[in-house]
């Protein structure tokens, strides 16, 4: 597969003195879903600006099929439609009438009417777009990176703020951008829409990628694509060595909170129910599930990617102290 | 939508190459005129503001001199000689002397009139140097007092009179408020419309875009010279129907001036706007310039009344050229051959703000 998007040693410096990406090296495939994925603040718009050539980068260099920015920059925005993270398009005018003015910038944009149906917005096409709802909006803006008819499509966190139903209708909108050959970039903080999306997976931190690869490529660097979580109550069981379990590659414990990693659950299960009751403790509550990308991610950086008014309750990010063991593998 | 390369260019037919400029333009238009206030500033305000001032202004503030004959021995008989000849010039009054005194002083009064005490002795006028009004109501009742004691014009003497068009105040004040209120919507109508698009990031996502960015200029441009040709049909047509103001020039020379002026304060407003990243701060920026204008430019009175040694440097305004063009071509029909100096004052600041402008320019 050739590549549509590649970038090496990226550095962005603004003007105060922030280095908001530090050494950056993208290869996207074409054809290829790419997620970039990162708390807030991780660089990731800096990178998709940069890519989009919109912000100049410090250091480093990008090239779009092949063209670089600073020769052939008319002929690459041809091929790019792009949705940025806040654009407040005018609302004074219709859904049509946006549609129109954006298409027309193109040499040989798509049909109008195709764009609206495929986005679902063809009752409201003659809606002014301040009489839209905020979800509504946010599929303009994608409307109108689709009328350019490009070969990538660059999507900054296109999903956020949108209801559950929006959000698959927009999924099911890229994958049929996808499965007409287009590429697509995009940024997201929901783990697990990258993992449905994305054939690939950047996650980024502080300006830095650090990982990279197939959701799937990612759960298997936990060693083990399974989570044991239980409560132990009774005893203190921060004794207990629960490396010493057979088949737990890693685990993770704060105060009676514990979580194992494994291969193969039914192999842990009996060892753990022995170990529990040798060191005197009663178990309280006890799941398991599939990993997903946010255990990756917890992995990676100790930090869980959403904030804490965000969370689903999980038992981490308290702030208490957390005690970590990896299976030396 | 292959990841192949397009097909060369003669294979498809793509958009005309106008396509983007009158998109750009006619979303430009259509926003403008759904926005209720833009309507009413840039169309409203100023007809109001040519109504009201033209009928406060439209006759001498003094048609009548209002005289008071301080009471005593003697006033009858002054105000006996005033209000018959008066007529309509004079209104006349009596009142004892403090109150009268103050009548003056405060401008209620234009003449005080102290009755001569015994036959043979002095009238005393007071006047108010400080006020012409004053002297018009001394020179009125002195005529009139000594006409009727038996004085006699000596030369014989005929009064003819010209109809004062072109020299009235609304006369002077009509094209002023046209070229006031075309710097007015030339600087909002693009500074403004540009710095808020920027705050929405919406120039951004133009500039994501393979729009030409003279297009996009160019529209809001001419969006200017759309709306500048409304604004002067709109004030002319209500100074010529409501003031019967005579329009000497030709349409065609008045819009050009107009566009000259339309253009030179696009340039202004996109200099203004070519960096702030703020509502607020392109707001003041904007006042900013303008206010000198407002004041200097002989908008509301001839910028004649400052002192000379400031003249050069009011007719280098841009607003100041645009007036005294306007002027010309609508009060005296000048051709626009006999206005190069105030049109090559405009030209210059055009081309000056525009490279500026385009230098400094940015999109997000
Ligand atoms: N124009 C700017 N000037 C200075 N610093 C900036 C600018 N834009 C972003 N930054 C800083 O650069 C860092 C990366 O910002 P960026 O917008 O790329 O993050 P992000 O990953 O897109 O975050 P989010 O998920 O919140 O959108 C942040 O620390 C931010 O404060
Ligand atoms: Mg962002």
């Amino acid at each position: 597969m050739s590549s549509a998007i590649s970038c090496r040693g990226l550095r962005k410096v603004y003007p105060g003195g922030l280095e908001a990406v530090r050494g950056l090296d993208l290869e996207i495939a074409a054809g290829d879903c790419f997620g970039l994925l990162g708390p807030n603040g991780a660089g990731k718009t800096t990178t998709i600006e940069i890519l989009e050539g919109l912000l100049a980068p410090t250091a480093g260099e990008v090239s779009i099929f092949g063209r670089n920015w600073r020769q052939h920059a008319s002929e690459i925005r041809q091929w790019l439609g792009v949705s940025l993270q806040e654009t407040r398009l005018s609302e004074q005018l219709t859904v049509r009438e946006t549609l129109a003015l954006f298409a027309s910038f193109y040499r040989f944009p798509r049909d109008l009417d195709e764009v609206l149906n495929s986005l679902q917005l063809q009752e409201k096409r003659d809606t002014l777009l301040g009489k839209l709802s905020g979800g509504q909006r946010q599929r303009v803006a994608v409307a109108t990176a689709l009328v350019a008819a490009p070969r990538i499509l660059f999507l900054d966190e296109p999903t956020t703020g949108l209801d559950p139903q929006s959000r698959r209708q927009l999924w099911q909108v890229i994958r049929e951008f996808q499965q007409q050959g287009g590429t697509v970039l995009l940024t997201t903080h929901y783990l697990d829409e990258a993992e449905r999306l994305a054939d690939r997976i950047a996650i980024m931190d502080l300006g830095r990628i650090i990982a990279q690869g197939t959701p799937q490529q990612l759960i298997d660097s936990l060693h083990g694509e399974h989570v044991i979580e239980f409560t132990v109550a009774g005893q203190p069981s921060g004794t207990v060595d629960w490396l010493s379990i057979a088949g737990v590659n890693r685990a993770q414990q704060r105060e009676g909170n514990v979580q194992l990693h494994a291969a193969a659950p039914h192999q842990v299960l009996p060892e753990l129910l022995r170990v529990l009751e040798r060191a005197g403790g009663r178990l309280e509550r006890l799941s398991t599930r599939q990993a997903t990308l946010e255990d990756v991610f917890v992995q990676l950086t100790g930090r869980r990617l959403h904030e804490e008014g965000q969370d689903e309750g999980g038992p981490h990010g308290d702030g208490q102290e957390e005690r970590i063991e990896e299976a030396a593998s | 939508m292959s990841a192949a390369a397009p097909p060369p260019l003669a294979a498809r037919r793509g958009q005309p190459w106008w396509a983007a400029y009158w998109n750009l333009l006619s979303a430009r238009m259509k926003e403008m005129f759904r926005e209720r206030e833009v309507i009413f500033w840039i169309f409203v305000f100023p007809l109001l503001l040519a109504v009201g001032l033209g009928v406060a202004f439209r006759k001498p503030r003094q048609a009548t001199s209002k005289v008071a004959v301080v009471s005593g021995p003697g006033a009858a008989q002054v105000l006996r000689a005033l209000g018959e000849a008066g007529g309509a010039k004079v209104a006349v009054k009596s009142e004892g002397q403090a109150q009268a005194m103050a009548g003056l002083q405060s401008g209620n009064l234009d003449l005080v009139v102290i009755p001569p005490a015994k036959p043979g002795d002095a009238i005393r006028y007071f006047s108010d140097p400080e006020r012409p009004e004053t002297w018009l109501a001394r020179e009125r009742v002195q005529h009139l007092l000594q006409t009727k004691a038996g004085r006699r014009d000596v030369i014989p003497v005929r009064d003819l009179r010209v109809k004062g068009v072109g020299s009235r105040y609304i006369d002077f004040l009509i094209p002023g408020l046209l070229g006031m209120n075309l710097m007015n919507s030339g600087m909002w109508g693009v500074g403004f419309a540009i710095v808020e698009m920027r705050q929405r990031k919406l120039l951004k996502r133009f500039a994501a875009t393979p729009m030409r960015r003279s297009d996009f200029l160019l529209s809001l441009v001419s969006s200017r010279l759309i709306l500048m040709v409304i604004d002067i049909a709109l004030l002319l047509g209500c100074g010529v129907l409501v003031f019967h103001i005579q329009v000497r020039g030709s349409l065609w020379t008045i819009a050009l001036a107009g566009m000259l002026g339309a253009f030179t304060f696009a340039g202004l407003g996109l200099l203004t706007a070519s960096r702030a990243q703020k509502i607020e701060s392109v707001s003041g920026l904007i006042n900013t310039v303008m206010m000198p204008m407002w004041i200097f430019s002989g908008v509301f009175f001839s910028y004649q009344r400052f002192p000379a040694v400031f003249l050069p440097l009011i007719r280098l305004l841009p607003l100041t050229a645009l007036n005294d063009l306007l002027r010309a071509v609508i009060l005296q029909g000048a051709p626009l051959s006999a206005q190069l100096g105030r049109i090559a004052v405009m030209l210059g600041w055009s081309a000056v703000t525009f490279l500026l402008a385009l230098r400094w320019f940015r999109w997000r």
